[in-house]
């Protein structure tokens, strides 16, 4: 029986939305308040969406102690609490939440192989930049 | 082409249970299951979302009628589940691990087959935590 285990994790990180490609006037009109000079912080929620045969011994698709490890690994101790224009990822590509989730969901894809989870199949990454806007990402498949 | 309209009620139950597999040893009931397995159990409050699907019905306007569903939800899910030991009370859990997985797998089956003709299952979603959850599709 297939079955998908969604997990949540938070994070804190700040970014400043900008781009060189565009002039400074461009990028006030192009992303507002998220442009200003010094940057701003947000509480990130995300949701790991993974899937597998529950295991007929332990009734689990995969271990939560293993998935929480890999994911505080890899990517909570990789973001939280840093200034995400500051990391090499970002370095010549706007931290938006769209890239930041392409980003979890390419990491965790590779991690999880790494991590004793060959049997969960990463399904889809979402990730929560305030209550009112989140961003899925399911390795270019269609979100279900 | 049928236009589905997707429907999901949300229910709450309270329930004990407690992680343990028979064929492994005292050791590696404590490894894999760490303290899910302490012996005396512990609960949660879980929250069900049941969704089904349908073709809106052009008389009623329902994809189903809620009280029937309700009403399924209440036989086959609170009153087996609510306030009870699922290792010792629910019969599917005598031979099954009560992991959220096997929960929303159980609830299917016993959900799916008590709907009306016409009315789909289209997935079970059981929450354990805020922070955890388990969706099942009735995929094999």
């Amino acid at each position: 029986m297939k079955a998908y285990l969604n997990r949540r994790y938070m994070f804190s990180a700040s970014h400043r939305l900008h781009s060189d490609r565009f002039s400074a006037d461009e990028n006030r009109e192009l992303y507002g308040k998220c442009n200003n000079p010094y940057g701003h912080g947000h509480n990130y929620t995300l949701q790991v969406t993974v899937s597998g045969q529950v295991d007929p011994h332990t009734g689990m698709v995969c271990n939560l102690v293993d998935l929480d490890d890999c994911v505080q690994r890899a990517i909570l101790n990789r973001y939280d609490h840093t200034n995400l224009n500051c990391l090499p990822e970002f370095k010549d590509v706007v931290p938006t939440t769209e890239n930041l989730c392409t980003h979890v969901f390419d990491i965790l894809q590779r991690e999880l192989g790494h991590a004793h989870l060959e049997s969960a199949r990463l399904e889809r990454v979402k990730l929560d930049e305030t209550m009112m806007n989140s961003f899925e990402y399911a390795g270019g498949e269609e979100i279900r | 082409m049928n236009k589905y309209v997707y429907l999901t009620r949300k229910v709450e139950f309270a329930a004990s249970h407690y992680y343990h597999n028979p064929a492994f040893s005292a050791e590696e009931n404590r490894r894999i299951f760490g303290k899910c397995n302490n012996p005396n159990g512990h609960g949660h409050n879980y929250t069900l979302e049941v969704t089904v699907k349908g073709v809106v019905d052009n008389q009623t306007g329902f994809v189903l009628d809620l009280k029937d569903l309700k009403d399924i939800l209440n036989r086959e899910v609170m009153d087996v589940f609510d306030h009870r030991h699922l290792n010792k009370e629910v019969p599917e859990f005598a031979s099954q691990i009560p992991t959220t997985e096997n929960i929303a797998i159980a609830i299917w089956n016993r959900v799916a087959p008590k709907l009306n003709h016409g009315t789909l299952m289209h997935r079970v979603r059981v929450h354990e935590m805020p922070d955890l959850f388990v969706d099942y599709y009735g995929e094999p």
